[in-house]
């Protein structure tokens, strides 16, 4: 972010899946996709879209980041994302015609999700292309694993299974099913005990 | 959705994109600025109103875009890309048509358009509206119909948010966290209309 930032793997590691992880520190991007958390493998779909799109155009960005005028620049940042999202976009609904069907617009959406612009301006604007692509690609990890955190004890309370898969006890007649966990409302309620937990964990450093 | 309604189905579309399916408490979209603009009702009630307008006019837009001009040249996968440029340019040509001849209404929202670009509520309500092949007179119905439900949402939000700041909240819980359990709530209330419309 600022002009100290560590630049080694390690740093950008630490940086993206902890320290400055996108969800818990600084809530971004949370809107396309808390929608497909309610089962598993949607959410890894999405997430590997988001990493794949995440990294790649900040690669991307980094290196057209000479020749871009910079009064132009959000909209060539948003041109270079969106033809990403168009690739995976066509590629999805033509080898996985279903999952497409699934995730619906929210594929659509990461262009607009805050977390990918949010990079570009604040790191592939202004580091070499090495850089840029794991600070991306950590980024997207560490905002994937928080999602698959929230996903897991949703469709586990929810339906009782993962990964489709029946698990024991919970798909069993004892478990009285949490419907509300696979609606909307669920998904908020994992989402603030996610960021209340980790929160608590780091300390608080805001004011 | 009932389709003998016929002249009831726009308005069919419009309450149950406020209410059952509202735009930001079933389908997530508009959660960025949600969070961030909640803290006092009179901004939210600004951000609100450009919202509403925005979405319903870049539905207008972009269904004309893609039904008219993207499907018949058989370009559907450009579709994000025409999206994103249709609103960024409505957006921009508003806020200069308000600058012009209205300073009231830019003083008001004029800060807020901007933000408005990159808001999800816009591009995820034209992208529904999209998918789920609606008519003109449907989408225009869909697109004012989800503004006024995040709008209420907002305002809602900021009205809590407004008794919350003299509250003691756990420390982790502060900010973001807090909100979320609200938003969470709130998602249930708005719930509660399922079956009032059967859609």
């Amino acid at each position: 972010m600022n002009g100290k930032q560590n630049t080694s793997v390690r740093g950008l590691a630490r940086e993206g899946l902890w320290d400055n992880n996108p969800i818990f520190r600084q809530i971004l991007g949370i809107c396309s996709t808390l929608a497909v958390t309610n089962m598993v493998l949607n959410t890894a779909v999405m997430c590997a879209a988001l990493i794949l799109t995440l990294s790649l155009s900040s690669l991307t960005i980094s290196l057209l980041r000479a020749l871009t005028p910079r009064n132009i620049r959000m909209m060539v940042e948003t041109l270079v994302i969106a033809f990403y999202v168009i690739i995976f976009d066509v590629s999805l609904k033509a080898w996985w015609p279903d999952m497409s069907e699934n995730l619906g617009p929210y594929v659509g959406l990461i262009i607009t999700n805050c977390i990918v612009m949010g990079r570009a301006e604040a790191c592939a604007n202004n580091q070499s292309p090495g850089v840029a692509l794991l600070d991306g690609f950590f980024n997207a990890v560490g905002y994937s694993f928080v999602l698959l955190a929230i996903a897991v004890p949703r469709e586990l309370l929810g339906m009782g299974t993962i990964l489709g898969a029946a698990v024991p006890y919970f798909s069993g007649p004892y478990w009285d099913k949490w419907i509300i966990m696979v609606m909307p409302p669920g998904a908020f309620f994992m989402l603030a005990v996610a960021v209340w937990v980790f929160r608590s964990w780091q300390g608080d450093h805001e004011s | 959705m009932n389709p003998e309604a016929g002249i009831l189905q726009p308005l069919v579309v419009m309450f149950s994109a406020a209410f059952t399916g509202n735009i930001l408490l079933a389908k997530f979209l508009g959660m960025c600025p949600f969070l961030a603009v909640s803290r006092q009702v009179k901004t939210a009630l600004g951000l609100g109103w450009a919202v509403v307008f925005v979405l319903t006019g870049t539905s207008v837009l972009n269904w004309l875009i893609y039904w008219k001009v993207l499907v018949p040249l058989n370009l559907e996968f450009l579709r994000f890309i025409m999206f994103i440029i249709m609103i960024a340019a409505f957006v921009q040509f508003v806020e200069m048509v308000l600058e012009r001849y209205s300073p009231v209404l830019y003083q008001k929202l004029g800060i807020f358009l901007p933000l408005i670009t990159v808001n999800c509520a816009i591009l995820g309500g034209s992208l529904f509206m999209v998918i789920r092949r609606y008519t003109l007179l449907n989408a225009v119905a869909f697109g004012f119909g989800s503004g006024i439900g995040w709008m209420l949402a907002i305002l809602a939000m900021a009205g809590i948010r407004e008794k919350l700041a003299e509250e003691r909240i756990p420390r982790g819980l502060r900010g973001p966290g807090i909100t979320l359990i609200i938003v969470g709530l709130m998602a249930l209330a708005f719930i509660g209309f399922t079956g009032v419309l059967g859609g």
